[in-house]
């Protein structure tokens, strides 16, 4: 199959399938039955696979994503929906202290095949509580993995592969890509999970970013482009475990190290990736780092506030200027 | 009840559907995004329970909170200032529409993580408790809220240690789309209570008058440390869940049976799927207003040309409310920093 799917039609798809061929998948959360899901993503799924493995839940975060660790840990393959990261805090319990630590607690006796997706990031004016973004915290947990798809044709890889996988995935997807679109090819062979991807080859400087913010990047470099800079995209997908290798190749060519992300800056996913790439690389960079991220504030909710709590196209060509280039 | 305060009732109901629709034309408009939830349908528990209150009680609610602040006595337009934004906003626009404040009317906020209400209404009850006042907490929550974990840590703190606190559900049958009876396996939530030791009644949500006596009776005994107690009010919205919602999942067969305070039957749900709109739901639904403007009418206390006048007075109200927020100017990044300076803060620890 080679069509162009909306992103949430992708990770639909996947979910259909996944259930389709394996009858141990099923899903559980807010509104994913009869509802459709809050992003359409189980759309359809309740009217075929019925109400046993499409269950619409309680507010319960917490008791029904520690249900799906319960029925994992028995061999079964749940697929959590967390409406939005913002009530995984919620859940935080289920996720850190039980399926992070049970198959080590437990000395290998037990595996998770457990995935937990949840929208997030900063929408369009969902105030401080609802544009979270937990991806620092989440990082930090020994035990999990996290996916963090960026197009149609990742999401629906990713998803299929999170299943497949006997350990716990955290699967972030973020509210502003539902709606973009993409061409999914289901024969093209899908890279590992967690594998990094050059998004656009460049020779002057090293973006490395994930999830909508790589969207950001692309077009930042195109613009660069037009002004004589030349820079290479590495999408992440991955941020636990991430590819290293892939970004350290990237570092050989360009020697300039640029990471975007939306999360807040202090203690973030961009510390952990300048610090780990500054050590492993230090002789191949020219100059120090840049780290372009989310401003250290709740989330206001004032429209213009909002988009300057966090980068923007200008803000990531505006970093890359600050580069000295061989001219 | 006194013709001078079902007037003030009916002002308020009015003032809270005009408030709630107009939000929604503007957010229509595109004034303002994000997630708005409407309170047309229910205005007889807000508007029952807040003039129970003194000015003394506090007030924790959750994120379809307009018509609670605008009934406890926040200004229509520094209501609609923070949903557009603005900087005279009752937040400043930093909160937005699930996030109301205001410190001088002991309005604690509104929570938009479903359960946060009861801990913090705990809280502030523990300091009424230890400092011995005479004073109430209001806890407002969804049916859906009920299965939240929070929800029975706190009510057992709060029966363990008497505090004074009102639970007050308002039970408009549905948490997003999903219905009572596939949410909660007691759906009569002022049961649970008793679990708790916590005394507990159901009443019609619809009936502003009951509402406010009712409510009257409780935040008294209460303040005179009769410790904490569950109200559920049984309500419903006419709209969808928020702008986001068309609220289609919703059988005309249900309407039917709640018009005539039938109690819902699963069963029928699946003899009749035929979905309303929701204008049709507010053409049949029970409306609070309609109740009381009729009772008041039979009763003599209201005639036509003193309904009239109330309803001119608010659309002027709400008119200027709008063109208040329009005007209100954007906060600037400059002052979010250093207002609210966080992480900032450059304290001297000796
Ligand atoms: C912890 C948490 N989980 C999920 C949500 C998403 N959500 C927002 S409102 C809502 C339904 C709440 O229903 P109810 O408590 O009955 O209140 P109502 O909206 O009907 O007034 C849900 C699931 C949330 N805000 N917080
Ligand atoms: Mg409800």
């Amino acid at each position: 199959m080679r069509e162009e799917k909306n992103y949430w039609q992708a990770l639909n798809l996947a979910l259909d399938m996944a259930m389709a061929e394996d009858s141990s998948v099923f899903i559980l959360g807010e509104d994913v039955g009869l509802y459709g899901g809050t992003y359409r993503v189980t759309e359809g799924l309740y009217a075929k696979y019925g109400e046993e493995r499409v269950r619409d839940t309680p507010i319960s975060e917490n008791s029904f994503t520690g249900l799906g660790v319960g029925a994992a840990m028995v061999g079964m393959r749940p697929v959590v929906e967390i409406m939005t990261i913002n009530f995984a805090l919620l859940a935080l319990d289920a996720i850190i202290n039980m399926a992070a630590k049970i198959p080590f607690m437990s000395g290998g006796q037990y595996t998770i095949p457990l995935v937990v997706r949840m929208p997030g990031g900063v929408a369009k004016q969902l105030a401080a509580q609802h544009s979270q973004r937990l991806e620092h915290t989440l990082m930090n947990v020994p035990g999990l993995r996290i996916a963090v798809p960026s197009t149609p044709q990742d999401a629906y890889w990713q998803l299929r592969q999170a299943i497949n996988s006997n350990d716990p995935i955290i699967f972030l997807e973020h509210e502003l890509l539902y709606f973009t679109k993409g061409i999914l090819d289901s024969s093209i062979e899908p890279l590992p999970i967690h594998r990094a991807q050059v998004r656009r080859k460049g020779k002057h400087l090293t973006i490395i970013s994930y999830s909508r913010h790589v969207l950001l990047c692309l077009q930042a470099a195109e613009q660069l482009a037009k002004q004589g800079i030349d820079a290479e995209v590495i999408d992440l997908r991955s941020l636990k475990p991430i590819d290293w290798d892939t970004c350290a190749q990237s570092l050989q060519h360009t020697h300039r190290l640029l990471v975007v992300e939306e999360d807040c800056q202090f203690a973030g996913s961009g510390a952990e990736i300048v610090t780990h790439l500054t050590e492993r690389c230090f002789f191949e960079l020219d100059e120090a780092p840049i780290r372009v991220a989310g401003r250290d504030i709740p989330t206001p909710f004032n429209a213009q506030l909002e988009a300057a709590s966090i980068p923007q196209v200008a803000d990531i060509i505006a970093a890359a200027q600050r580069f000295r280039y061989p001219s | 009840m006194e013709r001078e305060q079902i007037h003030k009732m009916l002002r308020d109901m009015l003032r809270a559907r005009a408030f709630e629709e107009r939000a929604a034309e503007e957010y229509s408009k595109g004034n303002f995004t994000g997630f708005l939830h409407l309170y047309p349908g229910e205005e007889a528990v807000a508007v029952g329970v807040i003039h129970a209150a003194e000015p003394s009680d506090y007030i924790v609610t959750t994120y379809r909170e307009h018509v609670h602040a605008l009934v406890r006595g926040t200004p229509s337009k520094a209501i609609m200032a923070e949903l557009f934004g603005r900087r005279d906003g009752v937040c400043k626009g930093m909160g937005g529409s699930m996030h109301l404040f205001d410190a001088e009317r002991r309005f604690m906020g509104g929570y938009a993580i479903v359960g946060e209400t009861y801990p913090i209404a705990i809280g502030v009850g523990y300091a009424v408790m230890l400092r011995k006042l005479p004073e109430a907490v209001i806890c407002f929550f969804g049916d859906g809220a009920v299965n939240q974990g929070t929800f029975h840590e706190s009510l057992n703190m709060a029966a363990l240690w008497r505090l004074p606190v009102l639970f007050v559900c308002e039970n408009n049958h549905y948490q997003i789309g999903t219905e009572i009876h596939r949410h909660s396996a007691v759906t009569d939530v002022y049961k649970r209570a008793a679990a708790y030791n916590i005394p507990a009644e159901k009443i019609n949500g619809m009936d502003v008058l009951t509402v406010n006596r009712t409510t009257q009776r409780l935040l008294k005994q209460i303040r005179s440390g009769g410790g904490p107690y569950l109200l559920e009010l049984e309500t419903y919205r006419f709209r969808g869940h928020s702008m986001a919602d068309p609220g289609t999942y919703r059988p005309a067969v249900e309407v039917h049976s709640f018009t005539t305070q039938d109690p819902i039957s699963i069963a029928a749900h699946e003899i009749e799927l035929n979905y309303p709109t929701t204008d049709q739901i507010a053409e049949v639904g029970p409306d609070c207003i309609t109740l009381l403007t009729q009772h008041a009418q039979e009763k003599g206390q209201l005639i036509e040309q003193e309904l009239a006048l109330m309803k001119d007075d608010i659309a002027k109200e709400i008119d200027a409310a709008v063109d208040f927020a329009l005007q209100s100017p954007q906060p600037t990044l400059e002052e979010c920093l250093d207002d609210f300076n966080i992480n900032q803060r450059t304290e001297i620890l000796i």
